[in-house]
């Protein structure tokens, strides 16, 4: 029991410190972003948790591409699924964050405008997916579109975004934070508090979702 | 499994003792933009607590969809 599930209560662990050291720890004096700043850990945290199940799912795609195993197509489907639910509670935070920084809930940033593409194009792997009876063939068409998909997260959010002239932090370098504004001090609850933590509890939500497909599929088959 | 407790107890406490050390830096530097009043006189206490619950709960309600999962899985070999 505890050796099989020792990551689900290191997961609630990491996001206990998280929570904890995010809020009483202290960050660096900036102008504008003031306390907001802790969103670091829970925003910021969102979109880096989403490109690890996005790689992870594209991962299995091709996975189930090559042996043509179910199995495989089950995990590319929960992990993506997964990886857009942190996606889109990213979007909504980061709307939030940017209404009492930036001024506006929605001011068509370029990287806001990035990471809404890349989410409506992971959507739509669900609605070709859900469009296609033929399980073979769903599972086939989904693979190669979510290769497809994985390879549009770059222009949309790893290129563009650091091309162009953004309200967001770190337009030179890495698009999502300015290395410049956070500390030693926030990046330690950040890389060893926030991503493991969300990661872990992401990962648990997915494998949830994985055995209960898994369990229909095997009825399926039986009977 | 004692050991593996030890372990994990022992991470722990180094990230406290670690927290402890940057409290300690952070006091040299005065910052009058900050809620740092609402830190000291205790309010973002209360925000960190309805967080912890609001994650205790979360973690509640998994384990018990794990629970019920594992029993279906169980019973259907």
């Amino acid at each position: 029991m505890l050796l099989k599930n020792w990551w689900k209560i290191l997961s609630f662990f990491f996001l206990l410190y998280t929570f904890t050291a995010g809020f009483l720890g202290s960050v660096p004096v900036k102008p504008i972003l003031n306390e907001t700043i802790r969103n670091l850990y829970f925003h910021v945290a969102m979109w880096m948790v989403m490109m690890i199940f996005f790689i992870v799912s594209v991962v299995y795609s091709i996975r189930y591409l090559r042996h043509n195993k179910p199995v495989d197509d089950i995990y590319a489907t929960e992990y993506a699924r997964t990886g857009i639910v942190f996606g889109f509670l990213g979007l909504i935070t980061g709307s939030v964050w940017a209404k009492y920084t930036w001024g506006d809930f929605w001011s068509n940033d370029p990287k806001q405008l990035g990471a809404a593409i890349a989410l409506l194009i992971y959507l739509a792997y669900f609605v070709l997916r859900n469009s296609l009876t033929d399980l073979d063939k769903a599972g086939r068409i989904s693979a190669v579109y979510n290769v497809f998909a994985f390879a549009m997260l770059f222009p949309t959010i790893w290129i563009i975004p650091r091309l162009v002239e953004s309200l967001h932090p770190g337009g030179m370098g890495n698009p999502a934070l300015n290395t410049k504004d956070i500390d030693s001090r926030m990046r330690m609850i950040f890389y060893f508090g926030a991503i493991p933590g969300w990661a872990l509890l992401g990962v648990w939500i997915s494998t949830l979702r994985i055995r209960m497909q898994m369990f229909a599929l095997n009825h399926q088959t039986n009977g | 499994m004692v050991k593996f407790f030890q372990r994990v107890f022992f991470i722990l406490s180094g990230l406290g003792f670690s927290g402890y050390i940057q409290a300690q830096d952070s006091l040299r530097n005065v910052k009058p933009e900050m809620a740092d009043s609402m830190r000291s006189n205790g309010k973002i206490y209360v925000v960190v607590v309805v967080l912890l619950i609001i994650l205790a709960g979360l973690y509640f309600y998994l384990i018990q969809v794990d629970r019920r999962l594992s029993r279906l899985e169980k019973n259907s070999k």
